[in-house]
């Protein structure tokens, strides 16, 4: 430990009295927000796995649906998060030395990027429904789809070959068509696009309920708030939600073979 | 007023480590040029090694946020524990492609 990161203007923390010292109290709440974000890494890096697991099943048809996303949003939403980052370790750096001013301009930035991420989302978001890439009923794809499957998936795909109905399916009605094997390869990208993302933008949803609650306590100097460790904790899960896009951003939008 | 303590620990007695302003905006500056660089190696063909290139940034650019923005360079041990278990948790969850990569090898008749 370097003298010179001893900061001599750390604003004071209480002690609750169920901890010992300040450095236990404050290694607790560190702990306990690390052991919520491992579920979340178990959570999230199981859908790398799907991810991983039909790009290797299926490369060409990945490798063409992911051309459909648009790289230059999927760059700005992962510099907008990586700044968001920045400014927040920023406003934990300023709560922790108690300049609350400081601290509310950074978090207030952090939530602007927060919302300039979801505002990017909703363009793509808007751009894909329209294009009919959401995965159900509606589902088109109207760039050439090659009519010859490779022999190997015709193979693996016996039994829902091309245009024969599927096994098993007879409580469809009469009208039901099962669709192509080929069309079924992309929206199972774009299934797993838009569960990926989604999850991810529901993680900044609630990234911004979180950061926004501790501006408004800190903007009205709430007790809660006298110590920096909400903060910091907040801090903590945006970071993750950084880190999840810093992997999602090139597995999803820049890489389509393996 | 305060309430009294026993332990007497109201200041700031802990280790806190500030890391300073400049820390913080290299780190940014080296995460935007990883950024950068995780684009243009995409735009190359690399075959598989496209994939392997963009993890290894991805790893670095994680090592940063983690080590840096999240201050676990400086947190206590327990902590350093704690978060490399989450990544031990997704290298044995990533271990289950070993049931999809040997597929292939064993034959099995069709309609399996």
């Amino acid at each position: 430990m370097s003298l010179e990161l001893q900061h001599p203007a750390v604003a004071p923390q209480r002690l609750s009295h169920q901890f010992e010292q300040i450095d236990q109290q404050n290694d607790s709440y560190i702990v306990g927000m690390w052991t919520f974000l491992v579920t979340e890494i178990m959570f999230f890096g199981a859908l790398f796995v799907a991810l991983t697991v039909y790009r290797s099943v299926y490369p060409d048809a990945f490798e063409q649906a992911h051309n459909a996303l648009n790289v230059w949003l999927g760059l700005t939403n992962t510099f907008i998060l990586l700044t968001s980052s920045f400014t927040a370790a920023m406003a934990v750096r300023s709560k922790m030395l108690g300049q609350r001013a400081l601290t509310l301009v950074f978090l207030g930035f952090t939530i602007l990027c927060a919302f300039g991420f979801l505002g990017v989302k909703y363009v793509e978001y808007s751009a894909e429904f329209r294009e009919h890439h959401f995965p159900g009923p509606n589902f088109q794809w109207s760039q050439t789809v090659s009519s010859a499957p490779a022999q190997g998936d015709l193979a693996a795909n016996s039994q829902v070959a091309l245009g024969a109905p599927k096994v098993g399916v007879n409580e469809f009605p009469a009208s039901y068509q099962p669709q192509q094997l080929e069309l079924h390869k992309r929206e199972l990208f774009f299934s797993l696009y838009f569960v990926m993302t989604g999850l991810h933008a529901f993680h900044v949803i609630i990234g911004i309920c979180t950061l926004s609650t501790l501006w408004l306590l800190i903007y009205f100097k709430h007790p809660v708030v006298d110590d920096y460790m909400p903060v910091e904790l907040a801090g903590l899960y945006w970071h993750f939600v950084d880190i999840v896009w810093i992997f999602l951003y090139p597995l999803v939008y820049l890489i389509g073979k393996q | 007023m305060e309430e009294p303590n026993h332990n007497n620990h109201e200041a700031a007695g802990g280790h806190h480590h500030v890391t300073s302003i400049g820390t913080y905006a290299a780190t940014y500056v080296a995460l935007l040029v990883l950024l950068v660089l995780t684009f243009a190696v995409s735009r190359v063909d690399l075959g598989a090694f496209n994939i392997v290139v963009a993890l290894g940034i991805s790893a670095v650019k994680t090592a940063l946020v983690v080590l840096i923005f999240m201050g676990v360079r400086h947190n206590s041990r327990l902590t350093w524990f704690w978060a490399s278990i989450g990544f031990v948790w997704l290298i044995l969850l990533f271990l289950t492609l070993g049931d999809y990569v040997t597929r292939q090898w064993v034959h099995l008749p069709l309609g399996w």
